[in-house]
């Protein structure tokens, strides 16, 4: 076969999404040896094992939700299997390790849970946990999902826009900045517990948002993925997603959001500012100082030899956004 | 002084082929196969890299070992360590150019010039490279004194090595500071092999002043 140059016709080649994916979630976690894996040590020992979480076998419930499919947010690309997008994830509450957070957070607790979203707003608002399904119209979204570690995947969100949000509580004219933070629950995390498991990061975990970004269409609270609610490792039971920038932005499991008039702190760069900034917009001509951002593997189906490079693409493809960044120089505000 | 007889040594050396090639084949597999977590490529990386600097320690550690053991035939296992963390090296430094390039040579060329994590990488892997290119006993009878001095660059592999994980780790970096102390601690263990030289240079240079 010819090697082909990724393009825009590179895509059309996926076209069919892998129905047997969507629904066999379990078997496909069975054959990728995550289930079995995690037997064959709890097996014979499984008293031993337990020290380090707490059931294993427990496996988290989600439940389908009802919604819209819009036809503007459809989308022809190989969509990433929902055995992927629930196994391989960075969130660092529950370690560092790619496939930590489906081992150790299935036992995560999100009933009853409480959103706050308060500030510099003229109404402010706490959501219960039946509110984040049932108080706005939830539509599916596919976005793709740009890693800043040069990976990326195509997800089917379910959720609302966070402008639906923003206008009910009515921002002050001086609110500038949105800023959100995660849940802090040293019980149930246990990277915020220990420094070794939860990657040295400051919680808890916090991001940032311009008004305007926050207020823009494609901005999304996420409820669900393939048509259920989240699961925790994705960060159940809401989370941000803004597709337009690095995943490390779309923060999971949120307890506040809070309209502010100076830029809120955002973690990663408090942690690393050479390396992370404020905006964190995906842009392929800004390299990452250890590696490039031109490219990036997608992660869809296949193993070690789909040839799954691509182009990386200037705010992930989404122009829609660029005029929020007119005159400024993405260089400096990376 | 504790004698391991021959037969000890086969059953050794099998469980070092063993114990190296059955987890690197069965990795691979999986990774084909697509059983290997959501983004195989970067479990590969992991994998084999953490693999070829458990070995290269490993290999550190026989000496010491077979001293404080009093078990001379020990050092006989060395080389072969040695090599399966040069072969784990190499399937490291193959799967970063085949799964996570795919084979993109003009940026092999400008990682390996600008990511000072893989200019050092590479340079570790290029004198594993030049000790298992001399492994053999004829090479070594061959090269006479020089195969000791270029054997002895094993240590400033492992330490570039240690510098490598160290710079490639996205944040918390209790991990690789553990290998820094181990590796600390099996430089000192052998810190005559180098205090010994440079005192020599001493000598000499006084002489000649
Ligand atoms: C040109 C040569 C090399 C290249 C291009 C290279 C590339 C890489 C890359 C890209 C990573 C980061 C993986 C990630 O975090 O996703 C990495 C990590 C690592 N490499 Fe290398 N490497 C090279 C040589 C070596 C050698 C010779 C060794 C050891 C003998 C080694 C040991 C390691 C270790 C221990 C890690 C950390 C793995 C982890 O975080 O689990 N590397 N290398």
């Amino acid at each position: 076969m010819l090697i082909k140059k990724p393009g825009s016709s590179h895509i059309k080649e996926h076209e069919v999404t892998d129905e047997s994916i969507y629904r066999g979630r379990r078997q496909i976690l069975k054959s990728m040896g995550f289930v079995g894996a995690s037997a064959l040590l709890a097996s014979p020992h499984s008293q031993a094992i337990s020290w380090f979480g707490k059931d294993d076998d427990e496996v988290f419930v989600t439940s389908p939700l009802s919604f819209n499919s819009v036809d503007k947010y459809k989308s022809d690309e190989k969509l990433t299997p929902e055995a992927k997008v629930t196994t391989h994830n960075n969130f660092y509450e529950f370690g560092t390790g790619k496939s930590d957070p489906a081992a150790k957070a299935q036992g995560f607790k999100v009933d009853p849970w409480t959103l706050q979203i308060g500030g510099l707003v003229e109404k402010p608002l706490t959501l219960g946990y039946e509110d984040l399904t049932t108080r706005f119209p939830l539509e599916e979204r596919i976005y793709r999902l740009r890693c800043v570690e040069a990976w990326s995947m195509v997800i089917p969100w379910i959720g609302f826009p966070l402008a639906s949000i923003l206008s009910e509580v009515k921002p002050l004219s001086s609110a500038k900045y949105v800023a959100f933070e995660t849940l802090e629950d040293k019980e149930q995390m246990p990277g915020q517990r220990s420094r070794f498991v939860g990657g040295g990061v400051d919680y808890p975990y916090v991001e940032g948002l311009r008004l305007d970004e926050a207020a823009h269409p494609l901005t999304l609270m996420s409820v669900g993925l393939y048509g259920k609610t989240l699961p925790p490792q994705n960060g159940a039971p809401i989370r941000l997603v803004v597709p337009w920038k690095y995943g490390f932005k779309s923060i999971k499991s949120i307890v506040k959001i809070t309209l502010t008039d100076r830029e809120p702190p955002t973690s990663w760069n408090r942690l690393i500012p050479a390396e992370y900034g404020f905006y964190a917009n995906v842009n392929p001509k800004v390299d990452h100082p250890r590696w490039s951002q031109a490219r990036e593997r997608r992660i869809t189906t296949g193993g070690l030899l789909s040839r799954n490079r691509i182009e990386t693409k200037m705010f992930n493809g989404y122009d829609e956004v660029a005029p929020l960044y007119k005159g400024m120089d993405l260089r400096r505000y990376y | 002084m504790i004698r391991l007889s021959a037969k000890h040594l086969l059953l050794l050396k099998t469980i070092i082929h063993l114990g190296s090639l059955v987890p690197l084949i069965l990795t691979f597999y999986q990774a084909v196969n697509d059983q290997l977590g959501g983004d195989p490529v970067e479990a590969l990386l992991h994998f084999t890299g953490i693999g070829a600097f458990n070995l290269l320690l490993l290999s550190l550690t026989v000496s010491p070992l077979a001293k404080f053991l009093k078990i001379g035939m020990l050092i006989r296992t060395r080389r072969l360590i040695g090599i399966y963390a040069f072969v784990y090296a190499l399937s490291h430094f193959l799967s970063f150019i085949f799964f996570e390039l795919q084979l993109e040579w003009s940026l092999l060329i400008s990682e390996i010039i600008e990511r000072p994590y893989i200019t050092v990488g590479f340079a570790a892997l290029v004198i594993l490279l030049l000790m298992t290119a001399t492994s053999a006993q004829k090479v070594q009878q061959r090269l006479g004194k020089y195969w000791q001095k270029l054997h002895n660059w094993v240590y400033l592999s492992a330490l570039l090595i240690a510098l490598h994980y160290i710079w490639s780790v996205k944040s918390d970096i209790t991990q690789p500071i553990i290998y820094w102390v181990i590796l600390i601690f099996l430089l000192l263990l052998r810190k005559d092999k180098f205090i010994k030289p440079l005192k020599k240079t001493k000598k000499t240079t006084k002489r000649l002043a």
